[in-house]
């Protein structure tokens, strides 16, 4: 058991890095939607998904480069999802909050069908740009340049977020309307429309974890399916009580999975599910939430 | 669902005298409906349609049934009632080809095995409520697909195949379209009036008025997490029942039946349906099932079909079919 060669520890290490920051990215997407709308976002991993195949189509349609793609897409898929939560999800606020769970799992299929009809279930390639091609040799291990990008990049990401949310004004509004929106929305402050802000961004989040993730997996229609259900085995063990929890528990999970591909291979798809379940009983609220 | 569920069901504000008469009156109802679908179910292979057709909507009506048992009646929403169903299908077709279990053994052990499994699971789930119970349903159920996907003995992405229909008590042959209609109209019937009793004994009866008002229920001194963890593992092994039926019926049990895909289709056949309807779920399981039929050859735009029905519902459509009816007839059906 002990002995696994260094690389290739340190090459799970990476994968689980890199797997941890899209936990996190999505987590932490979920996490905001949850904190102000009380809906779990089902389609969180198709939005992801169109982040992807929003990069692989600028760039085959438009000719428009990853750099552009990490702007265009989240803000063209975060604008549909404020269509999808003005026109939708808004009609749903004062009804029991599992209605959004089912329409936004409605909401998943529809997308997934239709991109699956679009372009069939195979992965299409999307090459890393020329920028991060190559890597640096860390003496230990050899490490992709793209690939060290993703894992700076989406740290900073759900740090600015973070920062956002728990040290700015703007998300001291956010955090009162969490906790109580009509007194916020006494204050003058217009809660609705901040809603639909925060789902926008919580979508847009979800796209740019998708660009990021182009080059690295391959962008296929499912390719949101199966990962959205580990995120909520994500959510739930860290709690949606707190940022930087979501941030600490994806990045830890993956390294955990990573950790388990080495040592347990066999029981590397299910070691998030089994932590899942330790946590229910030691912690039911989970390890940064709090029992309402 | 607390706050949805209300509005579907008037709250009786009459006297206990018309409350009585109601149930009567309601009891009355039940028992017409339930023969018109009794002569549906037997009547439909006499008029041509496809038995096997038939069979399937069964199993997939009772799994329904089931599902809504803790939905419908419990306000419990599962995301993951696939482990169920295809665990008892692997449970039974492993029984009936390896054991060689006959035929109803093995849909009673495969019972018992999604019971078991109900019981394990909902002791975790329910320490969650609401959109948590969900999410960790889901998870659980995927748990148990990536254990099926490499547990040796459910035969991978195969899954398991030719699995004997057998002789039923070791007498009639199963393989007999008519012997094997009349086990799976059997099992059905009685696992529906399983769930019908249930929902209409004391213990229905403090299900539904947890889903209504839990804290009230628990200040009334009844155990919350006891009454749902029960119903829970009730729910399983009727799921379970029809799992384990469907897979002597096809003879295979494969992965599509633990995938979360079909913890999706059966929360869309019971919204279809009408959740919290005695009669909903069935009605939810031939509509879908039948839709799956003619739209087979679409290809992925079944999984468009079935997300735009799922939106339809959500938004404008809430009571479902029979709930709708229902609600246009003044009865509960």
């Amino acid at each position: 058991m002990f002995d696994i060669p260094i690389q290739a520890l340190m090459g799970q290490l990476l994968i689980g890095l890199i797997n941890g920051s899209f936990y996190a990215l999505l987590s932490l997407g979920l996490a905001v939607i949850f904190g102000l709308l009380n809906i779990i976002n089902f389609a969180h991993g198709a939005f992801y998904m169109m982040g992807a195949f929003g990069a692989y189509l600028l760039l085959e349609k438009l000719g428009l480069s990853y750099w552009w793609a990490l702007l265009v897409s989240p803000v063209v898929i975060g604008a549909l999802g404020i269509v999808v939560e003005r026109t939708m999800l808004a009609r749903l606020y004062k009804l029991d909050h599992l209605y959004g769970l089912l329409l936004t799992f409605g909401l998943a299929l529809i997308i997934q069908g239709l991109f699956r009809n679009a372009y069939g279930a195979t992965g299409l390639p999307y090459a890393i740009p020329e920028q991060l091609q190559g890597g640096q040799n860390l003496g230990f291990m050899f490490l992709p340049n793209y690939r060290g990008w993703v894992i700076i990049a989406s740290l900073a990401i759900c740090l600015a977020t973070w920062f956002v949310i728990e040290h700015t004004r703007l998300g001291g509004y956010l955090r009162a309307a969490t906790e109580n929106p009509q007194l916020v929305q006494a204050f003058g402050i217009n809660v609705p429309r901040m809603i639909t802000l925060t789902f926008g961004f919580g979508v847009g989040l979800a796209a740019l974890a998708g660009v990021m993730a182009a080059p690295i997996y391959q962008v296929s229609p499912l390719m949101g399916a199966d990962l959205i259900i580990v995120v909520f085995a994500v959510v739930v063990i860290g709690g949606m009580g707190s940022i930087m929890g979501s941030i600490i528990t994806g990045f830890g999970l993956g390294l955990i999975e990573g950790l388990t591909k080495v040592f347990y291979p066999e029981a590397s798809t299910t070691v998030i599910f089994i932590i899942m379940t330790i946590v229910l009983l030691i912690r039911p609220a989970g390890l940064f939430g709090t029992q309402k | 669902m607390t706050s949805a569920a209300s509005p579907s069901s008037p709250a009786p504000a009459a006297s206990t005298a018309a409350i009585g008469l109601r149930e009567q009156d309601q009891a009355r109802t039940h028992r017409l409906v339930f023969v018109i679908m009794l002569v549906i179910l037997i009547g439909a292979p006499l008029v041509g349609v496809y038995p096997v057709f038939m069979m399937k909507v069964m199993c997939f009506a009772l799994f329904a049934c089931a599902f809504n048992l803790l939905l419908g009646f419990g306000g419990l929403l599962s995301f993951g009632h696939a482990m169920f169903i295809g665990s008892a299908g692997y449970a039974a077709a492993h029984s009936a080809k390896v054991w060689g279990f006959t035929p109803e053994l093995a849909v009673l052990f495969a019972a018992l095995c999604a019971g078991a499994l109900g019981w394990v699971t909902g002791l975790l789930a329910i320490r969650r409520q609401g959109i948590y119970f969900a999410m960790i349903t889901l998870a659980l159920a995927q748990m148990v697909f990536f254990f099926s996907l490499q547990a040796p003995f459910t035969g991978g992405e195969d899954g398991i195949q030719a699995v004997p229909r057998g002789h039923l008590f070791g007498l009639v042959d199963l393989s007999q379209p008519l012997a094997m209609y009349a086990f799976v109209l059997v099992i059905f019937v009685a696992g529906f009036a399983l769930i019908y009793r249930i929902v209409h004994s004391p213990f229905g009866q403090v299900l539904q008025a947890i889903r209504e008002n839990e804290p009230r229920a628990i200040s009334l001194g009844y155990d919350a997490d006891k009454f749902k963890h029960r119903a829970f593992v009730l729910s399983a092994a009727l799921s379970g029942l029809a799992g384990g039926t469907k897979a002597i019926l096809f003879q295979l049990a494969s992965l599509t039946d633990v995938h979360w895909g079909m913890s999706g289709e059966v929360v869309l056949m019971t919204l279809v349906g009408g959740m919290g309807t005695i009669f909903g779920p069935v009605v939810g399981a031939a509509v879908i099932v039948t839709m799956q039929n003619y739209l087979a050859e679409l290809g992925a735009w079944v999984t468009v079909v079935q997300g735009s029905i799922f939106v339809v519902c959500v938004l404008a459509f809430r009571r479902g079919i029979v709930g709708e009816l229902g609600h246009w007839l003044k009865k509960s059906l």
